[in-house]
This record gives C-alpha cells, sequence and structure tokens, in this order.
C-alpha cells in the first residue's frame, strides 16, 4: 500500500521544521509545455506544488487567474494534460491540484480522483465545495489516497473552524481576506488573529494563501502559519515577462527569493 | 418554518467557504421574516400600491381565434408589474430583507436588464447603494434598461468575460459579494444559486400563481389545462407553476430557448445538458465532457444562460414540469403576432412561450384552457427585435 497523499504532505510539514513555500503554477498557461516548465523550476523551490486545472468560471478567483485559466482552456487545455504534468513532478515536492468541483464531477469524483492519484497528485483542493457538501468527494478521496484540503476564511466562525478541522487532511488552506484571489493581504492584527483563531481549531498544518505577493510578506506569514502559498503574483510575473526564457527567469529568481525568505 | 436547501438531489451550496455564513446569515433572515407580519405587511402594501398586483388575467381572444385554441389563452399580465416584468416582486422582498439584515449596498446580475432595472428600482426606493453587473454584449442588446438604472442611480458594470452575457455578470456578481459580503446584499434575480436563493426568490414569485389560480377559477369556473412560461433560470416558470403544482391535471409546460435550433447553439438546459454545478448550486448545465461550462445562445438575454434554477430540475426528473423549446425564430415570429393581434408587445424571452403555445396549439388544447406567464413587456427588445424583423424608424 503506498503512502497516502495526506501522509505525504504531513511528512513534508514535519521535516521541514519551518513554514512551507507553495507556489501555484495554472496547468495550461501560457501553453502545457511553458506550465511543465515553470512547474519543474518552482519545484527546486517549493516544499509542495499547487497545480491550477482551469475551469470556465472560477468563481474565488480574481482577474489575473481568471485571465490565465481562460488562457489556458482557449489553448486546448484539458484536465488530463494538467495531470501529466503532475505525473512528471514525481521525483519532487508533493503535488495538490486546484480546481473546481464541476471538473471534478463531470468525469465522476472517484473516477477523476483515481485518474489524479495515478498521476501522484497528494491532495486537491476544491474552493467551491465547502465542509458541509464535502462528505461523499472526501470519502471518494480518501478511498484514491488523496487528501481532500479544505478550505477556511475570515468570515468562518469557530464552530465551522472547528467542524472543518475534524475532517481536515494535509492541511487546510487559510483564505487570508476576505475576497478573491489576486487582492493584496495585509499583516495585521486581524491576520494574526485569524491564524491564531484556525490554529486552536485546526488539528493539521494551516497554510495562508490569498494576497500574497512579495518575500517579505511570506516570511512575515511564515512566522505564524505552517506555509504560504503564491499564485497570482506569480502569474502576472509570466505574464508581463517579453518571451519564454524570461518568464522561466523570473519565476526561478521569484521562486528562489521566497524559498530564502522562507529559510532565512 | 426551515427553508428548502435542496430540490431532489439539485441545489446545494457549492460556493467559496467565505460567502457561506452569509448564507447562513440570509437563511436565518428568511426563515424569521417569511411570515413576520410586519415584514409582509410592508410587502404587501408595495406590491398592492407600487408594483400594481394583483395583476390582471386577461383573455387573448384574437391570438385564441388565430392559433385555433377554442377552449381559451389567457395571459397572467405580469408585464403589467411596475418596471415592466415580474423581476420586481422578488426585488423587493429581497431588500426589504436587506434592510431588515442591516446591509448597505445592493448588488445583482442581469441579463436582459428587467431584474437589473427591478433591483435598481427597489433600492432607490429603499435608499441603497446599487451596483449592477451586466455582460458587455447584454448592455449592447439591452441599451435601453442599462440607460434605466442609470437614471435609477444605479452603478452599472460592465463584464468582458466570457461571452459578455448572463453567466458572466452572474459569476462576477458572486464574487463582489465574495468580497463586500459584510456590508453587502446579493439579490439574485433567478431561481438559481445556492441555497437558500433558489427557494427564496420562488416564494417570492409565487405570487404569480397564487394569484392566477384564484383568477383562472374565477373567470372561468375551473383550472386551466395547461400553463406554459419561458424559463432561463426560470423565476416567472416557477412562481406561476408553485400555482399549480399540486393540481396533478394541470398540465405544466416550460420553454427553454432552443436558439438556432437542433442543429446550432441553443440555450435548452434541461432539454440538451447534465447535471453538474454552475454559480453554486447542482443542476442541469450546457458543458463540455471535462465539466467546461458551454456558452448558451439565444436572442433573448434574459433566456441566455447555460444553467437552471434547481427546483426545475428536479420537477423535470420526477415529470411534474415538461420543459419543451422554441427558437429564435419561433420566438420572433410569435413576438410580432403577439404585438399585432392583441398589441401587447411581449419581452422576446416572453415570446418564446407565445411561439409554443402557437406551435404546439392542437395537443395544448385538448387539455383545456391554456394559461401562459405573460411575464414581461417588451419595450427593452424594440432595438433588437426592430433590426432583426427589419422595422425601424426611418421616414
Amino acid at each position: 500500500m503506498p503512502e497516502s497523499g495526506a501522509a505525504r504532505l504531513e511528512r513534508v510539514f514535519r521535516d521541514a521544521g519551518r513554514p512551507l513555500f507553495v507556489p501555484y503554477v495554472m496547468g495550461g498557461y501560457p501553453d502545457i509545455d511553458a506550465s511543465r516548465r515553470h512547474a519543474q523550476i518552482l519545484a527546486k523551490h517549493a516544499d509542495i506544488i499547487e497545480l491550477g486545472i482551469p475551469f470556465s468560471d472560477p468563481l474565488a478567483d480574481g482577474p489575473t487567474i481568471q485571465a490565465a485559466g481562460q488562457a489556458a482552456l482557449d489553448s486546448g487545455t484539458r484536465p488530463s494534460d494538467v495531470l501529466d504534468i503532475a505525473d512528471d513532478l514525481r521525483d519532487g515536492p508533493p503535488v495538490v491540484v486546484m480546481t473546481y468541483f464541476n471538473t471534478v464531477i463531470a468525469q465522476g469524483a472517484s473516477e477523476f480522483l483515481g485518474a489524479a492519484a495515478a498521476k501522484g497528485v497528494a491532495g486537491i483542493i476544491i474552493p467551491d465545495l465547502p465542509v458541509d457538501e464535502a462528505t461523499e468527494v472526501r470519502e471518494a478521496a480518501r478511498e484514491a489516497g488523496v487528501a481532500l484540503i479544505a478550505l477556511a476564511a475570515p468570515t468562518t466562525d469557530d464552530a465551522r473552524m472547528a467542524e472543518i478541522g475534524e475532517s481536515a487532511e494535509g492541511f487546510v488552506y487559510l483564505v487570508a481576506v476576505t475576497g478573491v484571489t489576486g487582492g493584496e493581504m495585509t499583516m495585521d492584527d486581524r491576520l494574526r488573529a485569524l491564524v491564531d483563531r484556525a490554529r486552536r481549531h485546526i488539528p493539521v498544518p494551516v497554510v495562508v494563501g490569498f494576497g500574497v505577493r512579495t518575500p517579505d510578506q511570506a516570511e512575515q506569514i511564515g512566522e505564524l502559519a505552517d506555509g504560504v502559498v503564491i499564485a497570482s503574483e506569480i502569474i502576472r510575473r509570466i505574464g508581463d515577462a517579453p518571451d519564454a526564457r524570461a518568464a522561466d527567469a523570473a519565476v526561478d529568481d521569484f521562486g528562489a527569493g521566497v524559498a530564502d525568505a522562507l529559510r532565512s | 418554518m426551515s427553508v428548502n436547501m435542496r430540490f431532489g438531489p439539485y441545489g446545494g451550496r457549492y460556493v467559496p467557504e467565505t460567502v457561506i455564513g452569509a448564507l447562513d446569515e440570509l437563511t436565518e433572515a428568511y426563515e424569521r421574516y417569511r411570515d413576520d407580519p410586519d415584514y409582509l405587511s410592508e410587502l404587501g402594501v408595495l406590491l398592492g400600491h407600487y408594483v400594481g398586483r394583483p395583476t390582471p388575467l386577461y383573455r387573448a381572444r384574437r391570438l385564441e381565434q388565430a392559433w385555433g385554441i377554442d377552449e381559451g389563452l389567457w395571459f397572467k399580465r405580469e408585464d403589467l408589474c411596475h418596471t415592466g416584468a415580474h423581476k420586481i416582486n422578488n426585488a423587493l422582498g429581497q431588500v426589504l430583507l436587506a434592510q431588515r439584515m442591516g446591509k448597505q449596498r445592493i448588488i445583482a446580475e442581469t441579463g436582459a436588464g428587467q431584474h437589473g432595472v427591478a433591483t435598481a428600482t427597489a433600492s432607490a426606493l429603499v435608499g441603497l447603494g446599487c451596483r449592477v453587473y451586466m455582460g458587455r454584449t447584454d448592455m449592447q442588446r439591452q441599451r435601453l434598461n442599462v440607460i434605466r438604472m442609470r437614471m435609477l442611480g444605479a452603478e452599472v458594470h460592465p463584464v468582458d468575460a466570457g461571452s459578455g452575457t448572463l453567466k458572466d455578470a452572474t459569476s462576477e456578481a458572486i464574487r463582489d459579494w465574495v468580497t463586500n459580503v459584510d456590508t453587502t446584499h446579493y439579490i439574485i434575480g433567478s431561481a438559481v444559486g445556492p441555497a437558500p436563493y433558489p427557494e427564496i426568490v420562488a416564494d417570492l414569485q409565487s405570487v404569480i400563481g397564487i394569484e392566477s389560480r384564484a383568477q383562472m377559477l374565477e373567470e372561468t369556473g375551473r383550472l386551466p389545462g395547461s400553463v406554459v412560461a419561458c424559463v432561463g433560470g426560470g423565476s416567472n416558470a416557477i412562481g406561476i407553476f408553485r400555482g399549480f403544482l399540486d393540481d396533478a391535471d394541470v398540465a405544466l409546460v416550460g420553454v427553454e430557448a432552443g436558439g438556432e435550433g437542433p442543429s446550432g447553439r441553443h440555450g435548452a438546459s434541461l432539454a440538451q445538458g447534465r447535471p453538474g454545478v454552475l454559480h453554486g448550486s447542482y443542476s442541469y448545465l450546457l458543458q463540455d465532457p471535462d465539466g467546461q461550462v458551454a456558452e448558451a445562445h439565444s436572442v433573448s438575454a434574459g433566456l441566455d444562460y447555460p444553467g437552471v434554477g434547481p427546483e426545475h430540475s428536479h420537477l423535470r426528473d420526477i415529470g411534474r414540469v415538461t420543459y419543451v423549446n422554441a427558437t429564435d425564430e419561433a420566438a420572433l415570429s410569435a413576438f410580432l403576432e403577439c404585438s399585432r393581434m392583441e398589441g401587447l408587445i411581449p419581452a422576446l424571452e416572453t415570446a418564446h412561450a407565445l411561439a409554443h403555445v402557437r406551435d404546439a396549439a392542437s395537443s395544448l388544447r385538448a387539455a383545456g384552457p391554456v394559461l401562459v406567464c405573460l411575464s414581461g413587456r417588451g419595450d427593452k427588445d424594440v432595438d433588437q427585435a426592430g433590426a432583426a424583423l427589419g422595422i425601424d424608424a426611418s421616414a
């Protein structure tokens, strides 16, 4: 019996002894090969890779990830193409895929999760599947050996934090801002209190994301939480690069910068 | 009384965690106020003196003759509601709820602009700020409603994503809500979205069915043989159907957008979609094999939506309602016939229901009188329908 995704993820947190860096790559943006390259470059710096499967109507995403997902779909990216990228990352850090619920149920949750597990995927984040709707998918995920990563938000009250904590596997993704991806978080007392509250109710590691843009912000979050996700900022840097080589270099530089900040 | 969260397997709350608290709050507020005498009396006064309810039941004698419906063709005149469609029934009910929840800001999505106008109107009435999300394509084809919303003091926010239609406007409204959930109430315009919205909207629109059932009995001494309504998200349809769900002998027919016809693009989620999740609920959905939501198409912006309300999905599966469709072309010709034979210019959405009544007249009349929800008037459509029908203002 291979090690479950949840166990692999939890082991990474345990072994690191420092906050983890979880960069996001949108599969298929700007095209499949480039996103595979970006994921492989980031794998040198990252502790976990979050790999996005594009969806046509991403409700939790701001303009940057929306546009990247649309570009990926426009160039013909399919879920199986993105899972193939995960397959190519088997020797690197564990991969957690991020996609929306309809992508998962379109082919059946068990089939989708089974296919993901076969490609070495350790976990899945489904931002439009709140804890009270997740029972069936969680069972299918356990069966497949893929951790269903729950999300918690600033608007999640204590009772719900505890409910999320009860069934949590791998880690919990704590949304830093009341809003969609791609905004800008500010490290203030409110965010400190939120992370503190999440950690009190949630027994697994807590990773913070949404609106984290700089190595400094990552470092500040690292002082409170078990890890930090950076997504839109990486996509923005890829989009701003004049050509593919510059995009690769931008991803490498940024990944190295954040990794250094979290190791210091 | 607790609020329905599911209709059979359909419905649910597939939304980001951030808004779950607000959905709980809305559910609690609705449970508390739906039977609250002050709320009901305030809403009742507005429906009577501001909207113009009860709306009349009208017998369309010339169309009845032309289409061969001897048993009678009756229109429930929601087109006479203030602002021109049934959408105001829901907008007022929800804005009064928003006030009671202490919200300072209203947002809405709109396709044809009727819900946007209704929400802008209700917001102006109670003095709340209002922003309406509208796809850029729809802003062009429903230009007059954009101007009306702006005159009413609402901010109309163009949405460029996707095809610039109702689906994209709804996604953007939900993102706004996720970001401003503490201060903002989102008034969804159709019987779609995460629970409790489909139940709230259906409940607020059920006045259409309750009134028309009583009116049919009063006017004809019997119930209609069939009730026909157009279905985009399905709010006017669920509103009128709710008056007749328990009357097993009354056939209920929902008419979706057939668009370009069998081989072309369309908006017929119930006929040609399969269940999936869009905008927070599990329901029939136009999608590709990977679950990517397909772009719908209809000449009418209000039916140009790849999803449908979850209660309709359930009513389809249990066979209580029959869902059919009417093409753009059929709707446009029915639009013109209704205008010229009854002096009623219907909304293009409504014209789909009329087209079905015309094209299926022989089977419908066998069941008895036909009741159509005349859900809205077509003032908003004169630019677009005129262009399609070759009617303009040239001297």
